[in-house]
C-alpha cells in the first residue's frame, strides 16, 4: 500500500468511527465553533485591525515598526524585560530546586511552599509591595539610598525585581520536576568513575537539565513579557508593549496602533511557546513523571551547602518581607503620610469595594466549573480519540497559553461588540464576555487537568472492576470517578485562583455593571490609595487560599493516594 | 596474591537516629582475598546494598573501617576511591554516546585521547559491544545498556569492581548467560569483585564465596559447596535451597566425629566435627529434599504417610507426614523407582553423608 493509500484508508477509518457515535460528532463540531469563536476570532480581528489606518486597508503600521518610536521602543523594552526576568527567575529556581532536590536541607516541605506562593496569589501584589518597601514613601527607601543613592523603583529595575519574584516559582516547579526526574545514580556514577563534585554537575547534572532550564526561561519569558499588572504600577517612564497597548486603546481610542502593539506583543511570546512545546521538550533526557527518583546526596561539601542554603533563605526572606508588608501596609491610615494603626481599610473595603468582590467571586464561579469541564472533554478528545482534525484541536487549544492577555482582550472588544455573521449576540457590557473570556484563557490549565486524570488511568483497572463483578455506573461510581476526581478538582481549584486573579485581558472587557475586584485594586495603586489596595489584595489572597483549602479538603475526601495535578507544565 | 585485599572490619551503619535509629549493617567483617568474587546474599533489607556503597563511598560508615590493598579508605570521598560500580539501573549517561560513557572516567583522569581511544575500544571489544560506539543508550537494549555499563567500570581498571544487582533488570534467558559472560569476564581480567544479590541461584553459580546476610548481620561466610551442605544455622538452611529440618538430640557420642541421633525414637549416625556436640544436647537434623530415599513400610525404621504425590517428570515430589511434622521429598528418575500415592505409608530413609546437625533454634 503507498502512503497516500494508507493514509485515505486511515481518514475513512476515522470517518466510519465517528459515523458510528453521532453525538460524539456533535460535540466535536460544537467545540470547533467554540474554538473559532473565541479564541481563533478575536485574534484574527485584533490583525484585521491593525491593518486597517482610517477605515482604511493599510499596511503603514507594520511599515512604521522599525521607523516609529512609539513602536520599537516599547517592543526593544517588553524584550529586555523579558529577558532579563526570565535569566534572573531561571536562575533563583534552578538554585532552589537544586537545593530542594539534592541537597538535605531542612524544612523542605516550607521552602517549597513559600517558593510557590507568588503562583497562587495576585502576581502585581508583588509591585505594590515593591512601591510600599522601596517606592517614595517607602518603608526601606531610607535606608537604601543611603546605601545606593538615589535611585527610582519605578523602571527596568524595579522591574526585573518584580517580575522575577513573580514568575520566578514558575522556573522553580519547572525545574524541580526536571532535577527531581534525574536518577541520582547517573550522578553517582559519574562520582565514582572519579569526577569531583564540581565536574559530576558540570558533565551530568547540567547538560541533563538543559531542556528543563530552557524550558523554564522560556515560560517566565512569556509570563513577564505578557504581564500586564506589574508593568502597568511599576513601569514608569519604561514602555513595555502591555502597558502601551491598554493606553492606545483605552486612553488615546487608537484601536489600530493598540492592536499592532498587540501583535508586536504577540509575536515573541508565541514564539518563545513553540520553541519550548516543539523543540525543547523534544530535546529532553528525562520524563517528568511525578515520581520522585529516590535520596538527595548525603555528602556534600560545605562551599556547596552554604550558597544553596543562603540563596533558599534569602529568597524565602524576601518572599515574606514582600507579602508581609502588604499586610502591613493594609493598617495604616495613609500610606506614607500617617501611619497610625486602623481597620478603616477593611471597613471601607467592605462598604465600596463590596460589589467588586461579589462580581469576581460571581463570574469565576460560573467560568470555573466550564473551564473544568470543557477541560477534561476536549482531553478526553484529544487522548482517547481518533478523528479528523484532533491535532488542530490540541494546538489551537493549548494556543491560548501563548497569546498574552492584552492580546485577547483587545481581540475580545472588537469581536463582540457588534454581532457578526459568525456570532449573532453583541456580548460587550455584560456579565458573558468576562465569563467567556476567563473559560477560553484558563482552558489550557483544564486540558492539563484533563490529561493528567486520563492518564491515571489504565483500561485494565476498569475492566477488572467489570470482572470482578461491577456495572459500569458503579464501576465508574468506584473506580473511574475517585481517580479523576483530585486532577480534575486540582484544575478547578487552579481555574478559580487564575480567574480570581486575571487582570491583564479582563481590563479591557470590564464595564460599570460589571467591574472587578484586580481591576479595583489597579485602580486604588493608580489613585496612590496604597493602603486600600494593600487591603483588597489581602483580601483576595485569603479568598484564593480558603478556595484551595476547600478543594484540597475535597480531594483528600473522594481520592486517598491519588496524585494531584501539577500547577505547571 | 593478598589474602586481605578488601577488608571490612566491624563495620556499622546507623540509619536515623534516637527512637527511629536503624542498624542496617550491624557489626561485620569481611576479608576478601585478591582477585576473589564474592557475593553478598540476602534478602532485602538485610543490608547488602549499604554495605556495598560503604565500600565505594555513597554512605559513610557508623563505625569501623574499610581497607583496599592496605590502605584505610573508610572516608575517601567515592570519586577517589579505587572501585567503580556497575548500577541496578546501569545510570548510563544518556546525553553521551556509548563510547563517550565508556570513556568518562578516563576522560576524567586526563589520560591522552589516543590512550583513551585504545582503552575504550579494547574494553568494547572484550565485552562484545564493537561497532556500537556512536549510538546512544536509548538505543540499545536491556543486555547491551548492562555490557555498556560494566566496559565503563572495568576500563578504569579499579582495585575492587562492586556490582549491585546488575542483571536484575534483565529477562530470565538473559540472566543466565550474561551471569556466566560475567563470571568468565571477572576471571580472565582477575578482578577482586563484590557482587551484590537476592537471587540464590546467581550466587551460586557466580561466587568464590558467598556472605549470607539477615537483619544487617552476617550469618556465614562460605563456598557455595560449604553454605548448601554445611549451613551455620537455621536461616541458612532455609535461604539456601529447600530444607526439612527434623527435631530431636543427641543419644551417645560413638566416637571423635560420629554421635548417634535420636529422633522420634529412631537412631541415626551422623559426622560432625568433633566437640561440637555433647551427649544429650537437644539439635535439628537439616536434610535436603533430595537426600531422602522412600522405601515401603517396614518394622523398626521411620516411617511416615504421604501427604501428597506430584509427578513433574524429572522428578517426584512427596510431601510426607513424619511425628506432626511434613517433610518435602524429591524423588530424581521416578521411572527408576516405586511411586507411592496419598495415604500410604513409607519407610524413610536418608543419604548419610548429606547430613547436617544444627543446635536447636525456633522456627522464626
Amino acid at each position: 500500500m503507498t502512503e497516500a493509500n494508507r493514509k485515505r484508508q486511515e481518514i475513512i477509518g476515522n470517518l466510519r468511527l465517528i459515523w458510528k457515535e453521532p453525538l460524539l460528532l456533535v460535540f466535536i463540531i460544537a467545540i470547533f465553533y467554540f474554538l473559532l469563536i473565541f479564541v481563533i476570532f478575536p485574534l484574527f480581528m485584533v490583525f484585521k485591525s491593525s491593518l486597517i489606518v482610517d477605515k482604511q486597508f493599510d499596511f503603514s503600521n507594520y511599515l512604521a515598526i522599525f521607523s516609529k518610536r512609539y513602536y520599537f521602543q516599547p517592543f526593544i523594552n517588553s524584550m529586555i524585560l523579558g529577558v532579563l526576568a526570565a535569566t534572573a527567575g531561571t536562575i533563583l529556581g534552578f538554585v532552589f530546586a537544586y537545593a530542594i532536590t539534592r541537597t538535605p536541607i531542612p524544612f523542605k516541605r516550607f521552602f517549597r511552599m513559600t517558593a510557590t506562593f507568588p503562583i497562587i496569589s495576585p502576581p502585581f501584589v508583588v509591585a505594590l509591595a515593591a512601591i510600599l518597601l522601596f517606592g517614595r514613601a517607602g518603608s526601606l527607601t531610607p535606608v537604601l539610598s543611603r546605601i545606593i543613592g538615589e535611585y527610582s523603583i519605578y523602571g527596568l529595575g524595579g522591574l526585573v525585581l518584580v517580575e522575577t519574584i513573580a514568575y520566578g516559582p514558575i522556573a522553580f516547579l519547572v525545574l524541580y520536576g526536571v532535577l527531581q526526574a534525574i536518577d541520582p545514580a547517573l550522578e553517582e556514577a559519574a562520582m565514582d568513575l572519579g569526577a569531583s563534585r564540581a565536574r559530576v554537575f558540570a558533565t551530568v547534572t547540567l547538560p541533563l537539565s538543559v531542556p528543563g532550564i530552557a524550558s523554564a526561561w522560556l515560560l517566565v519569558f512569556i509570563e513577564s513579557m505578557a504581564d500586564f499588572g506589574n508593568p502597568m504600577i511599576l513601569s514608569g517612564n519604561f514602555r513595555v508593549l502591555s502597558v502601551q497597548a491598554f493606553l492606545q486603546i483605552t486612553g488615546m481610542y487608537d484601536i489600530s496602533r493598540g492592536s499592532t502593539l498587540a501583535i508586536l506583543l504577540l509575536l515573541p511570546t508565541v514564539t518563545a511557546f513553540f520553541i519550548q512545546k516543539y523543540w525543547v521538550a523534544r530535546k529532553s533526557y528525562v520524563t517528568v513523571t511525578g515520581q520522585p527518583t529516590g535520596a538527595t546526596i548525603q555528602r556534600l561539601e560545605w562551599y556547596i551547602k552554604l550558597p544553596t542554603y543562603a540563596a533558599c533563605f534569602f529568597f524565602t526572606g524576601i518572599v515574606f518581607l514582600f507579602y508581609g508588608m502588604v499586610i502591613w501596609g493594609s493598617f495604616q491610615k495613609l500610606w506614607g503620610v500617617d501611619a497610625t494603626f486602623t481597620l478603616h481599610n477593611y471597613v471601607e473595603m467592605f462598604q465600596v469595594g463590596k460589589g467588586y468582590i461579589f462580581d469576581s467571586l460571581k463570574v469565576s464561579t460560573w467560568a470555573t466549573p466550564i473551564t473544568g469541564l470543557l477541560g477534561m472533554f476536549i482531553a478526553f478528545l484529544v487522548i482517547r480519540k481518533k478523528f479528523i482534525g484532533r491535532t488542530t484541536m490540541e494546538f489551537v487549544s493549548m494556543l491560548t497559553f501563548a497569546v498574552p492577555g492584552t492580546v485577547v482582550g483587545i481581540g475580545y472588544i472588537l469581536a463582540f461588540n457588534q454581532k457578526s455573521a459568525l456570532f449573532p449576540f453583541v456580548l460587550t457590557g455584560t456579565a458573558w464576555i468576562i465569563v467567556t473570556l476567563l473559560i477560553f484563557r484558563n482552558m489550557p490549565v483544564g486540558i492539563r487537568a484533563g490529561i493528567a486524570a486520563l492518564q491515571q488511568i489504565d483500561p485494565s483497572i476498569e475492566e477488572a472492576s467489570t470482572d470482578l463483578g461491577a456495572d459500569s455506573s458503579k464501576t465508574f461510581r468506584k473506580i473511574t470517578l475517585p481517580m479523576i476526581a483530585p486532577a480534575f478538582f486540582s484544575g478547578l481549584a487552579f481555574s478559580f485562583v487564575k480567574a480570581m486573579t486575571a487582570i491583564s485581558a479582563i481590563i479591557f472587557v470590564v464595564s460599570g455593571d460589571w467591574n472587578l475586584i484586580t481591576v479595583a485594586i489597579l485602580g486604588f495603586v493608580d489613585n496612590s490609595q496604597y493602603a486600600q489596595a494593600a487591603a483588597m489584595s489581602l483580601l483576595l489572597i485569603v479568598i484564593v487560599l480558603i478556595a484551595l483549602s476547600i478543594i484540597q479538603l475535597l480531594v483528600g475526601r473522594i481520592g486517598k493516594g491519588a496524585r494531584t495535578v501539577s500547577i505547571v507544565d | 596474591m593478598r589474602q586481605d585485599y578488601l577488608v571490612l572490619k566491624n563495620l556499622v551503619k546507623v540509619f536515623g537516629s534516637g527512637e527511629n535509629a536503624f542498624r542496617a549493617v550491624d557489626n561485620i567483617d569481611i576479608e576478601v582475598q585478591e582477585g576473589e568474587l564474592v557475593t553478598l546474599l540476602g534478602p532485602s533489607g538485610c543490608g547488602k546494598t549499604t554495605t556495598l556503597r560503604m565500600i565505594s563511598g555513597f554512605e559513610l560508615p557508623t563505625a569501623g573501617e574499610i581497607r583496599i590493598d592496605g590502605e584505610d579508605v573508610s572516608t575517601t570521598p567515592p570519586n577517589q576511591r579505587p572501585t567503580t560500580m556497575v548500577f541496578q539501573n546501569y545510570a548510563l549517561f544518556p546525553h553521551l554516546t556509548v563510547f563517550e560513557n565508556i570513556a568518562y572516567g578516563l576522560k576524567i583522569r586526563r589520560e591522552s585521547t589516543e590512550n583513551i581511544r585504545a582503552q575504550t575500544e579494547k574494553i568494547m571489544q572484550l565485552v562484545g559491544l564493537e561497532g556500537l560506539a556512536e549510538r546512544s543508550p536509548a538505543q540499545l537494549s536491556g543486555g547491551q545498556q548492562q555490557r555498556v555499563s560494566l566496559a565503563r567500570s572495568l576500563v578504569m581498571e579499579p582495585k575492587v569492581l562492586l556490582l549491585d544487582e546488575p542483571l536484575s533488570n534483565l529477562d530470565a534467558k538473559l540472566r543466565v548467560s550474561t551471569r556466566l559472560e560475567i563470571r568468565k569476564l571477572q576471571q580472565r581480567v582477575g578482578i577482586t569483585s563484590v557482587y551484590v544479590t537476592h537471587d540464590q541461584e546467581e550466587a551460586m553459580t557466580l561466587s568464590d564465596r558467598v556472605v549470607i546476610m539477615h537483619k544487617g548481620k552476617i550469618m556465614q561466610i562460605g563456598s557455595p559447596q560449604e553454605i548448601y551442605a554445611k549451613p551455620a544455622n537455621r536461616f541458612v538452611a532455609d535461604f539456601i535451597g529447600k530444607a526439612n529440618f527434623l527435631e530431636g538430640h543427641v543419644g551417645s557420642l560413638t566416637s571423635d566425629n560420629e554421635i548417634l541421633l535420636d529422633i522420634v525414637g529412631k537412631k541415626f549416625q551422623v559426622l560432625v566435627e568433633p566437640g561440637s556436640f555433647s551427649e544429650g544436647q537437644r539439635v535439628l537434623l537439616v536434610v535436603r529434599p533430595e537426600s531422602i530415599k522412600l522405601e515401603p513400610k517396614r518394622p523398626d525404621a521411620l516411617t511416615g504417610t504421604v501427604h501428597e504425590a506430584v509427578y513433574l517428570g524429572s522428578q517426584m515430589v512427596y510431601e510426607v507426614e513424619v511425628a506432626e511434622d511434613i517433610i518435602t521429598v524429591e524423588i530424581a528418575n521416578p521411572q527408576e523407582h516405586m511411586v507411592f500415592k496419598a495415604g500410604e505409608e513409607v519407610t524413610i530413609s536418608f543419604l548419610e553423608k548429606s547430613l547436617h546437625i544444627l543446635p536447636y533454634e525456633e522456627a522464626p
